[in-house]
């Protein structure tokens, strides 16, 4: 019964998502609605869960101290530090007691985190750092209920125009992605120096055809050769070849929402 | 005398002036009023309103021949205003659209939440007229009214029954091989190198004593890629129990963390080794894209895996990746469906699964009948499409020349309306 319910479950669900995409009506869409928000409520779920995963795993590379265990420090320091930002913001404009609540709120979170995780795994004075973790957190949640410079803010975005939250995501966090996202320049230079040679003759086709693609995009005498051999280049075998692969993967996916559905493919069960 | 003659034009006079104001105010009550320079156009003909098909509700279309007005004759046409009201008689207050002029058409349409601005309810009689407008706001012509019509949704979408006749027959096609295959019917796929690459690449793993990394890629629990790629987990899984290497199973979906735990240790169990399971072996990390990548390029660089399987959903990550996977030395296999990232596999990674070869993954990892048969299906419903590309090119290039009047529509039989 264990592993038949689900199945029974992918079937149905299954079954109901491919007729809904030919009934048009408004009950269909309305139960398509109701089912896309329950897909986003577990996610929601889900993303406790894997916030815990990321937890357990960055305490245990820190406590065996594991090779570059600084870098999971500061993931957990970087994870309190923005869920804090975001659900509070500063009202009088001093900064003293909110980045004190702040440290006190890391501190004690470390603490009970090392006293629950540690009990069982031999982590030293265990017991000691949990009732300091409490005891942290007690005074913590007394500066925020007595302190009336800052506040939390719970469903309401006040916490998103916090200037620290607002200051870490964009002078900070953005920065980070867009020089990540420059490093694909560098990547696609070093794969094109081992990709593009004349190995065979498929090879030469290769390094012949991104030449003249790359050439097109290269201020230089070329003229309209170049230009119009590169857009038939790009319009006329490029996308054939694309179109085949299109095709392909078309008649895989629906094969493999098929055997899903039927019940034929039971790997995302554990059971292959 | 004098007196009489001036009584005389007095009238005249009197008489001239109560015929033009009888004349003003004639004029005044007429939709269409002349100012100098513009005249009233044409108004539009044949209008007629129906309930938009293949739709949810809450949708009427409005059609109509242009003015001769419009792009002809005066020309002096500029657009045409929709209006609609509750009753014949009027009042038509209701401004329902605006379209260019050579318009002829105008869907009148709302979403089907009932406070939403605009919203049509369904089986309400509406009427409906059109203006043709000119340059003045004041000078118009309008059509005649037409109605009584009301929106319904429709239970079917006509404009999807090639696609419905296409999932029916693929799926009989599914269900005749795979049957065949219970029969015990010998199916012939061709090999795979990707495919076969793998068992060597987690022997590899093991002889060097590294992990063996698996990334699912950025996708989310509910693409077709994404579920294709937990089948192959689930046996890379089984394999990586059984030659007891470690395995590293960085997620950027949560969800796909909590399926991948659970196949991973589904996986130690069957292979009698539950307690060489390891929580942390699946874990997740961010849902950040650049920030996901900069974490797995990190393990790859410290961990310095023997292995690294990319099997899912790709994007911009995907070179990044795989080519931080060569400067750690690791052998590297491949299977995207996304057509932009496949090149930069091709040329980083040792092995790849292109488009529909990560679909069939799972039949060749397991060699079970069912999902060859099922493979059969696909390939069978692959010659079918070309064997239709070659008719609807003859169809659109040489049906005049040849002959052959049936293949003139051919194209429209698979027309698809969504």
């Amino acid at each position: 019964m264990r592993r038949q319910l689900p199945f029974f479950f992918v079937f149905l669900f299954g079954t109901f998502m491919v007729v809904q995409n030919f009934v048009p009506h408004e009950y269909s869409e309305r139960a398509k609605e109701f089912l896309s928000d329950w897909t986003i409520i577990i996610g929601i779920f889900a993303l406790a869960l894997g916030i815990w995963s990321l937890i357990h795993v960055s305490l245990d590379k820190i406590n065996k101290r594991k090779p570059n265990w600084e870098y999971s420090f500061v993931t957990l320091v970087g994870l309190v530090a923005m869920i804090f930002f975001g659900f509070t913001a500063n009202v009088s404009g001093s900064w003293l007691t909110y980045f004190a609540a702040l440290m006190v709120l890391l501190i004690s979170l470390w603490l009970l985190v090392q006293g629950i995780l540690g009990a069982g795994a031999g982590v030293t004075k265990a017991k000691e750092k949990f009732f300091a973790g409490i005891g942290l957190a007690a005074i913590f949640t007394f500066i925020a209920l007595y302190d009336k410079s800052w506040a939390f803010h719970f469903y309401t975005s006040e916490g998103l125009e916090n200037p620290l939250f607002k200051h870490f995501f964009s002078d900070i966090m953005v920065p980070l992605q867009a020089t990540m996202f420059a490093l694909l320049a560098f990547f696609i230079s070093s794969a094109s120096y081992r990709a593009f040679r004349a190995r065979n003759l498929l090879a030469t086709l290769l390094l012949i055809a991104a030449l003249i693609v790359m050439l097109r995009f290269t201020p230089g005498p070329w003229g309209d050769l170049i230009s119009k051999t590169s857009t038939w280049v790009m319009n006329v075998p490029n996308l054939a070849a694309q179109r085949a692969i299109v095709i392909g993967i078309g008649l895989g996916m629906v094969a493999t929402a098929l055997k899903v559905i039927l019940g034929i493919e039971r790997g995302y069960m554990g059971k292959g | 005398m004098k007196n009489l003659f001036n009584m005389s034009r007095f009238k005249i006079v009197f008489t001239v002036c109560v015929l033009l104001s009888l004349y003003s105010f004639v004029n005044a009550q007429a939709p269409a009023v002349t100012t100098v320079g513009i005249t009233p156009p044409a108004p539009v003909t044949e209008l007629t309103a129906v309930d938009t098909d293949n739709d949810h509700g809450h949708s009427i279309t409005v059609k109509w021949t242009p003015s001769a007005d419009d792009g002809a004759g005066a020309n002096n046409v500029l657009g045409y205003r929709v209006m609609r009201s509750n009753s014949f008689e009027g009042p038509f207050n209701d401004t329902v659209g605006v379209v260019p002029l050579g318009s002829t058409n105008f869907e009148n349409s709302s979403s089907i939440e009932e406070g939403a601005e605009g919203f049509i309810p369904d089986n309400t009689d509406f009427y409906y007229r059109v203006d043709a407008l000119t340059g003045d706001s004041l000078v118009f012509s309008s059509s005649e009214v037409t109605g009584p019509v009301h929106s319904y949704g429709q239970w079917f979408n006509k404009g999807l029954i090639p696609v419905f006749f296409a999932v029916i027959i693929f799926t009989a096609l599914t269900v005749l091989f795979v049957s065949a295959a219970r029969k015990g019917k010998e199916l012939y796929v061709r090999p795979l190198a990707g495919i076969e690459a793998v068992d060597d690449a987690i022997g590899r793993a093991t002889e060097m004593g590294r992990p063996i990394l698996y990334v699912f890629g950025l996708g989310v629990a509910s693409d077709i890629a994404t579920i294709a790629s937990f089948t192959i987990l689930s046996r890379v899984a089984k394999r990586v129990a059984e030659y007891q290497t470690n395995l590293i199973v960085p997620c950027y979906d949560p969800i796909i963390m909590t399926v991948a735990q659970d196949i991973v240790k589904t996986a130690y169990m069957d292979a009698g080794r539950p307690n060489d399971y390891k929580e942390d072996a699946v874990f997740f990390i961010t849902q950040a894209q650049f920030a996901y990548v900069g974490a797995v390029n990190g393990i790859m660089i410290r961990e310095l895996p023997a292995t690294n399987i990319y099997m899912g959903k790709f994007y911009a990550e995907s070179l990044m990746l795989a080519e931080t996977g060569v400067v750690s030395g690791s052998i590297q296999i491949a299977g995207t469906d996304e057509i932009a990232q496949i090149p930069f596999f091709v040329v980083a990674c040792d092995y790849t699964l292109i488009g529909e070869e990560l679909f069939a993954a799972s039949a060749y990892l397991g060699r079970e009948p069912l999902l060859l048969g099922s493979l059969k299906a696909q390939d069978y419903a692959k010659a079918a499409v070309l064997v239709l590309a070659l008719l609807g090119i003859l169809a659109v290039n040489f049906s005049g020349d040849l002959g052959l009047t049936w293949l003139v529509n051919f194209k429209d039989w698979f027309k698809v309306i969504d």
